[in-house]
């Protein structure tokens, strides 16, 4: 190889040094780990429909309960492994979200309830919520007026 | 001691390593290098209520340990170079409290061991001291936490990320001693190429420690092949890489007898 001297040189010559991921797997595991989240969501749906609930209320409970199993497989210690293996297919879906607020709140609860878990909770999800609120509001003024 | 060349110092009365001691977590006991610690860990918390409260206790057992193993008396240590990657260095600083040694605390993040042990050869050799201990400690979970993400966090590490040790080294130098000996220190520089991706650190470290060795070897005159082990701290495989092919282009062939503890501690 030939010397390398600048910032760019060298950044090329790491570029083509370090190994890519594994695209088509990983792709691949988060398409069907995906699938079969919003898969459970649809059941959940199916039966809560099939119990008698309205549209609304059955939409609301498969939100609810997914929630409610991820925090407890973060819990558990269990989703990161989860996550691991299907990266987006387990990070997009509302699965995902309550990953970042629960696994900041376990991470910091050594640092106690108010300034560790109050206030740590959202240092991953933060901006997720930053921009999601802030986007629903200004697209929500645009619908009014028009 | 007098420099010689552009930044290396040599010691005219070389300051000996009198003892070393070593405590590391359960992935480090699982790799190859497990049979050469003093003490392995079964839990990363190590009965301790939080990641850095462990680390304390890790690097407060090695240098108690250190001290027991070399058999000189807890007085008769001058003085403590120690640090580690958190916030204010607490681990050391909470951890080795009640050591009661004049302590410097040293922030090097990777090298901070390699910087301790120059700083303590120039006070051992330069008569300011007898005997000093030099530690450091970094913990897994304790880093993940304060630079990267939640250890819950069901995210993906790229190819390139490395893996931080959980653990704990500590060495006693001393005036006198039969070796080994430190003889030649050369400080490096700070060398930034511009890598800003945080997960291939190796890649961003790897130009200042061919800076330093290049250095090294020009300042003292010497071939790589003088050495028995040229050693760096935590290049990983593809730092590891880039230095030895670097070295190339600047002379020197290193292929022999160049090695990573990043790359000896684990198996990949």
């Amino acid at each position: 190889m030939k010397e390398i001297n600048t910032q760019k040189e060298y950044n090329e010559y790491v570029k083509q040094k370090s190994p890519n991921s594994p695209i088509l797997k990983d792709c691949f595991n988060a398409f069907w780990v995906g699938g079969l989240i919003c898969s459970i969501g649809q059941i959940i749906l199916d039966f809560c429909k099939y119990k008698g609930m309205t549209d609304n209320l059955a939409a609301t409970t498969v939100s609810i309960s997914l929630i409610a199993i991820s925090a407890i497989l973060t819990g558990l210690n269990l989703f990161n492994r989860i996550g691991k293996f299907a990266g987006a297919g387990s990070l997009i879906p509302i699965t995902g979200f309550a990953n970042s607020i629960v696994s900041p709140a376990i991470e910091y609860k050594s640092e106690g309830y108010v300034m560790g878990v109050g206030g740590k909770m959202f240092t991953v999800a933060g901006p997720v919520l930053v921009y999601g609120i802030s986007t629903s509001v200004i697209i929500g003024i645009i619908a009014s007026i028009f | 001691m007098h420099k010689i060349g552009k930044q290396t110092i040599c010691f005219d009365n070389p300051p000996t390593i009198l003892e070393a001691a070593s405590i590391v977590g359960p992935k480090e006991a699982d790799g190859p290098m497990a049979k050469y610690f003093d003490k392995c860990l079964d839990d990363e918390f190590w009965g301790e209520k939080s990641w850095e409260k462990a680390e304390s206790k890790i690097i407060r057992e090695t240098v108690n340990l250190v001290v027991a193993k070399s058999g000189i008396s807890n007085t008769d240590i001058d003085y403590c170079f120690a640090g580690d990657l958190l916030n204010q260095c607490i681990s050391s600083d909470f951890g080795l409290r009640d050591t009661n040694v004049p302590f410097f605390g040293v922030f090097g993040a990777c090298s901070t061991f390699a910087e301790s042990m120059c700083l303590g050869s120039v006070f051992v050799e330069g008569g300011a001291a007898n005997n000093v201990i030099c530690a450091t400690s970094s913990h897994f979970c304790s880093a993940e936490k304060q630079f990267r993400f939640p250890l819950e966090l069901g995210n993906q590490r790229p190819q390139t990320s490395q893996w931080t040790v959980t653990g704990s080294g500590a060495v006693i130098l001393s005036k006198n001693g039969d070796g080994p000996y430190i003889t030649n220190i050369t400080p490096g520089k700070i060398v930034d190429m511009g890598i800003k991706d945080a997960n291939n650190m190796g890649a961003a470290m790897a130009p200042a420690a061919l800076d330093t060795l290049v250095t090294h070897l020009q300042d003292t005159g010497r071939k790589p092949s003088y050495y028995d082990a040229i050693i760096t701290g935590d290049l990983g495989h593809i730092g590891k890489d880039i230095l030895s092919e670097m070295i190339q282009t600047k002379g020197y062939n290193i292929n022999g007898n160049y090695n990573d503890c990043g790359v000896l501690i684990f198996y990949l």
